[in-house]
């Protein structure tokens, strides 16, 4: 598949369907092609960083940087790879999978405390500081105030601990139970 | 009743009420899932809606669509059809064109040939000089008009020349300004541009009287709200015309307003314009083309035919602020020319969102968290 072509032939379009396990449509995947050139000012066949921050809406996200590093330099193929745990026809596992990889920042399968603890600073911002504990007056019990405690409170009640390396089987039992809503349309002319 | 709220820091964003508030027009639902009863690492972990805005933002933007350009719908795909397209282009190129040129050269011998003695020989009677001006360039509009054979439909009363009035209108290209010059001498503000476009800017436009602005000045915006203010106060200066959006759009969606235009204590008479996308797509899309480009565009193209709707002047109401008087004319413009409104700032275009924006995402996730924390406590 060229990397100026305007073009996408049948052939090229069965390949990405393929390659992204029939999460999309011929239609969608000829829609994502569109969407994707527009985003790819340049034309250098794949969008890059910059060219993602000047959508706005995905630059106002919180999670916007980590997933660029996912993003970045990625042809038509893998962008649509990227983008097929988003479909309807996506399974909960596969987007169990995403969320898990968005977590695992180095790749190697374990998610620590400290990647679990980044995701949670990039949500909260500044909004939950790391200050010293307050104690309430009232009933002079500890408050946590610091994104630390919280995330070592609620893993410790879920029974794991700080040091727990989290996997892949793990994430499916936290987050499989409940219905986990993912899914993005892609709009088809 | 225990005083367990978790400390938040106040966001510096709150002091900075420059935007109506982006969470009344983006799609409902906080983009991070709020935690409800008592906090689980699930509920941590789960980051499925903040993914899914993020996903839905790639896949299709209201910002990006708002600048499209709408490639004209082939309809020659046919042995029949073909042929007559084609005769079409003979036409248009060959004989529309050279003609308009034509008119267009006449009109601007015209007008330059009446303009220069009159800028100069009337030095001393200013106020003849600036009646003549005015009215020449009404007629070099109307020549321009006429060079891409537009046929421009005004409605409504046409407006009165009072002082401490402003105009502001939608804005899709430079041509805007155009169409409604050649009906009244309107002053106008607007980008300085480089090239031919910028000498006529800086010598037959400073008899209407206009303002300079420079998007990629920071302070500039003071200084412009400074002659705005000195302008709509003068007696005798022409109406002053402000494109509020501050960028060009495609004519489908209308962006935020500038507030700028809605704190000078004036009258604001909105007016909308609506162009038949049949004929030819008006929209400048700076991105893609230059201005020049555009000219040759419209003049090789049938028609340029465009809807005109001078509506009903409104002034500022008590309590009402700069900003929600802006949204309220947004809203009068974009029902006229069934424009769809869009949250963003035109000037997204050029620069990056404020971090304000991410800010109140992150602020209202983080009081959830802590929400979520308290009911356990209790």
């Amino acid at each position: 598949m060229g990397n100026t072509s305007s073009m996408l032939t049948q052939y090229d379009i069965e390949e990405v369907q393929q390659h992204c396990n029939n999460a999309f449509s011929q239609q969608e995947i000829v829609s994502l092609y569109e969407r994707f050139c527009q985003l790819d000012r340049n034309g250098g066949g794949f969008v890059s960083g910059e060219e993602f921050l000047s959508v706005p809406e995905f630059a106002v996200n919180p999670l916007s940087q980590r997933l660029l590093r996912m993003l970045d330099g990625l042809n038509f193929k893998e962008f649509v790879a990227f983008l097929s745990a988003f479909s309807p026809r996506a399974t909960v596992q596969q987007k169990i999978e995403f969320i898990f990889k968005v977590y695992d920042s180095d790749g190697n399968g374990k998610v620590i405390f400290n990647d679990m603890l980044d995701v949670l600073h990039d949500l909260t911002g500044q909004f939950i500081s790391e200050q010293q504990r307050e104690v309430d007056l009232i009933l002079e019990m500890p408050l946590f105030t610091d994104c630390k405690q919280v995330l070592t409170k609620v893993l410790e009640e879920a029974g794991y601990n700080k040091e727990s390396l989290l996997v892949m089987s793990d994430f499916v039992k936290i987050l499989g139970s409940s219905g986990l809503k993912m899914e993005v349309e892609v709009p088809v002319d | 009743m225990n005083s367990s709220e978790g400390k938040l820091k106040s966001s510096s964003s709150e002091l900075d009420l420059d935007r109506p508030n982006i969470e009344d027009y983006l799609p409902s639902g906080s983009s991070i899932q709020e935690p409800h009863g008592k906090l689980r690492l699930r509920d941590l972990l789960d980051i499925s809606p903040a993914l899914t805005e993020a996903a839905g933002a790639i896949v299709d933007d209201s910002f990006t669509r708002c600048f499209k350009s709408n490639p004209a719908e082939p309809w020659n795909w046919n042995v029949y059809l073909f042929p007559l397209w084609c005769c079409g282009v003979v036409f248009r190129y060959l004989i529309l064109f050279p003609m308009r040129a034509l008119i267009l050269t006449i009109g601007w011998i015209i007008f330059l040939s009446c303009f220069i003695p009159v800028h100069f020989l009337l030095k001393g009677n200013d106020n003849l000089r600036k009646k003549m001006e005015r009215a020449l360039v009404e007629l070099i509009c109307s020549f321009f008009v006429a060079s891409w054979t537009g046929v421009v439909k005004y409605h409504g009363p046409r407006p009165s020349m009072r002082p401490k009035q402003v105009f502001v209108a939608n804005h899709t290209s430079m041509i805007d300004f155009i169409i409604l010059e050649q009906m009244t001498a309107f002053a106008v503000i607007m980008q300085k541009h480089p090239g031919w476009v910028g000498l006529l800017q800086s010598t037959i436009l400073e008899s209407v009287g206009c303002i300079w602005f420079n998007r990629s000045e920071a302070k500039d915006r003071e200084i412009v709200t400074r002659k705005l203010r000195e302008h709509s106060q003068g007696a005798d200066n022409n109406p002053l015309l402000i494109f509020p959006e501050g960028t060009c759009v495609n004519n489908q969606y209308s962006v935020m307003f500038k507030k700028g235009a809605f704190e000078l204590g004036c009258t604001v008479c909105p007016i909308a314009i609506k162009y038949n996308k049949i004929f030819v797509d008006a929209f400048w899309n700076s991105r893609k083309q230059s201005f020049t480009m555009h000219l040759l565009q419209l003049m090789t193209s049938w028609a340029v035919v465009c809807d005109v709707w001078y509506l009903e002047p409104q002034n500022l109401r008590p309590g009402e602020t700069p900003i929600e008087f802006a949204e309220r004319i947004r809203d009068i413009i974009s029902v006229r020319a069934g424009l769809k409104k869009v949250p963003w700032d035109g000037y997204l275009k050029y620069s990056r969102p404020s971090p304000k924006h991410r800010e109140r995402k992150q602020q209202s996730f983080a009081e959830s968290v802590l929400r979520g924390l308290e009911l356990e406590e209790k």
